[in-house]
């Protein structure tokens, strides 16, 4: 059976009396009003967030504080409203992480353009950038709302780094095998 | 309007004047675009002689954004996001007809695992829109409560696509050649308990709404649309099987395996909005159904096309650790994942009726030029004539029974 024609019979006077509608409606409701709420106090009471969540995306730094973002631009080209902006720089020579080479010397994510849609974190080839659990971004101004790199990094901070890929080169370049 | 001159005393001579003034004449009314009861940003112009309306003419294309221009400027992947904001009530179906348009170009097929998750997005979308429509359309004949109650279970909905793909209301989940990512642990009992939670509020909804009295008597008989119309105008969707034609592309040209699960396709007897009502309730019951029968037969495998390696970008933990992988990546994500030439048209049953994308590639990963048919605007483009004839009290009731949005309408 495909198709089947949606049944269709005229109001019995029982029904026409209009009485059955307020019985039961009344049931309805009072047997609503005896079951669990299913609304939270907003500000007090917070909705869980499940794992995976795509909320106000931030910068991490690995376990050893390293700043993970190598500044490829990646983010910055593939996000659809074009809410990130980045200015790459040199990871200076005294630095630890000099093998790294290069490091993001501006990044800015305008909120106020972003779309949660997570395709910054999806390509990013660093595990740089995560969105995570803030869901309510406010603010007071526009400028107050264009999250500079300093306050992504306070947003992110660490994340476990199952790979520790520049460890593993800097690690591999000093046993001789820089092409590891 | 010319002043007539009529004497001042002659009583009978000025009634008659007054008469003739009032009676032939047409009243323009706007109705919208911010009216509560036009679901968004459609205006309707309406010519009322009383209460009766003699004209109307829907105006709309206050929501347009150009997403058809916009998608000629990003390659595919990026273009998904953008396609949750056509029927923003049930967004993951677009993403799926989005993708599955841009596979049919490439001649891609998808592993089974993740067409069965395509499949059960679907059928959540569907659901997801038709709690809405129904419970808008309840609230517009004047039931509030029946709009709380299945926004209630909406909700749940939403709590699961926020365990699928991390966002409550603009999913972006699929990407060409396969999804965003897997399904969570457990994610099919909490969809299995909630399909099983939503069939009572069903029953809860058919008895405070489909026998009621007032209900019945405000939708019986009214916006009939005759078959002939309907297939005229271009109608789709519940309200063109509301009118009795049943074209539903889940039977009549299956994609996504919707050939293998058992389910009836609900056609109305008259085409009033008493039958698109029915039609919506029983779609609902058909879908849960369609549900339970994926969560039951969800097979494994890979949920993505393993072997595309110029569409779906490589996993992460390749990429972080292979240079070929990471090469790859930069590569689909700057370039788009790679399409040939052609140009290709698909269509799929939305919720709302029938959403095609017609593209034209050039090669690469950009479109050359894409144009969207939305259900929305083909199936408002019946109203100057359903609604001539009817009240202006009616209106609500006949735009609630029709279910668009104007998202998708103006795009």
């Amino acid at each position: 059976m495909a198709t089947k024609v949606v049944e269709r019979k005229p109001l019995s006077i029982w029904e026409r009396s209009y009485l059955p509608q307020i019985v039961g409606g009344l049931k309805i409701t009072f047997k609503n009003m005896f079951k669990p709420t299913v609304t939270l106090e907003y500000p007090e009471e917070r909705p869980e967030i499940p794992p995976g969540y795509r909320g106000v995306p931030t910068l991490v730094r690995d376990p050893n504080g390293r700043e993970k973002c190598v500044s490829c631009q990646l983010c910055e080209f593939v996000c659809p409203p074009k809410a990130i902006r980045i200015t790459p720089g040199e990871i200076p020579e005294e630095s630890e992480s000099r093998h790294v080479e290069k490091g993001p010397q501006e990044f800015e994510i305008n909120m106020l353009r972003c779309i949660y849609c997570g395709l910054c974190q999806e390509v990013c080839p660093e595990e740089a950038i995560w969105l995570q659990d803030i869901y309510s971004f406010t603010g007071y101004s526009r400028e107050e709302m264009v999250n500079d790199k300093q306050k992504l990094y306070e947003l992110g901070g660490t994340l476990p780094d199952p790979y520790y890929k520049w460890d593993r080169k800097k690690q591999a370049e000093l046993e001789g095998n820089p092409h590891h | 309007m010319a002043i007539k001159e009529v004497s001042i005393g002659d009583i009978s001579a000025r009634g008659a004047a007054a008469e003739q003034e009032f009676q032939g004449e047409h009243l323009v009314v706007n109705m919208g675009p911010s009216h509560p009861a036009t679901h968004g940003v459609l205006r309707l112009k309406l010519e009322l002689d009383g209460e009766t309306v003699t004209k109307c003419e829907p105006v709309v294309g206050y929501l347009h954004r150009g997403d058809e221009k916009i998608a000629e400027n990003m390659t595919y992947n990026q273009f998904v996001p953008y396609t949750d904001r056509l029927d923003y009530l049930g967004p993951i179906h677009n993403n799926v007809t989005f993708a599955m348009a841009v596979e049919k170009l490439a001649g891609l097929e998808v592993p089974p695992r993740c067409q069965a998750i395509r499949l059960l997005c679907c059928e959540l979308a569907r659901v997801q829109s038709h709690l809405l429509g129904v419970g808008v359309y309840a609230m517009d004949c004047g039931s509030i409560t029946a709009f709380m109650y299945t926004f209630t279970e909406r909700e749940k909905i939403y709590s699961l696509l926020e365990q699928l793909c991390g966002a409550r209301f603009t999913t972006s989940y699929t990407r060409i050649g396969g999804l965003q990512r897997d399904i969570p642990d457990g994610w099919l009992g909490n969809v299995r308990k909630v399909v099983d939670e939503m069939e009572p509020v069903l029953d809860e909804l058919d008895a405070l709404i489909t026998r009621n009295r007032i209900f019945y008597d405000r939708t019986v008989g009214l916006g009939v649309i005759s078959k002939e119309d309907a297939i005229a105008y271009g109608l789709t969707g519940p309200n063109l099987r509301g009118s009795g034609v049943a074209l539903d592309l889940r039977k009549d040209d299956p994609y996504l395996g919707y050939e293998n699960y058992e389910f009836d396709v609900p056609i109305g007897s008259t085409g009033d909005c008493y039958d698109r009502w029915l039609v919506r309730m029983v779609e609902l019951r058909e879908s849960l159904k369609i549900i339970k029968q994926v969560i039951d037969s969800m097979p494994d495998g890979p949920w993505y096309a393993e072997e595309a390696k110029k569409i779906f970008a490589p996993r992460k933990d390749k990429v972080m650790t292979s240079m070929e992988e990471l090469i790859q990546n930069f590569m689909i994500v700057t370039e788009g994942p790679q399409i040939p030439e052609g140009e290709v048209y698909f269509e799929a049953e939305n919720p709302k009726g029938l959403l095609g994308f017609y593209i034209v590639s050039k090669g690469g990963g950009v479109p050359y030029r894409m144009k969207i048919r939305s259900p929305s605007f083909c199936n408002l483009s019946i109203l100057p004539k359903l609604v001539p004839g009817h009240m202006v009290a009616d209106i609500p009731v006949i735009l609630g029974s029709f279910d668009f949005v104007m998202g998708e309408c103006d795009r």
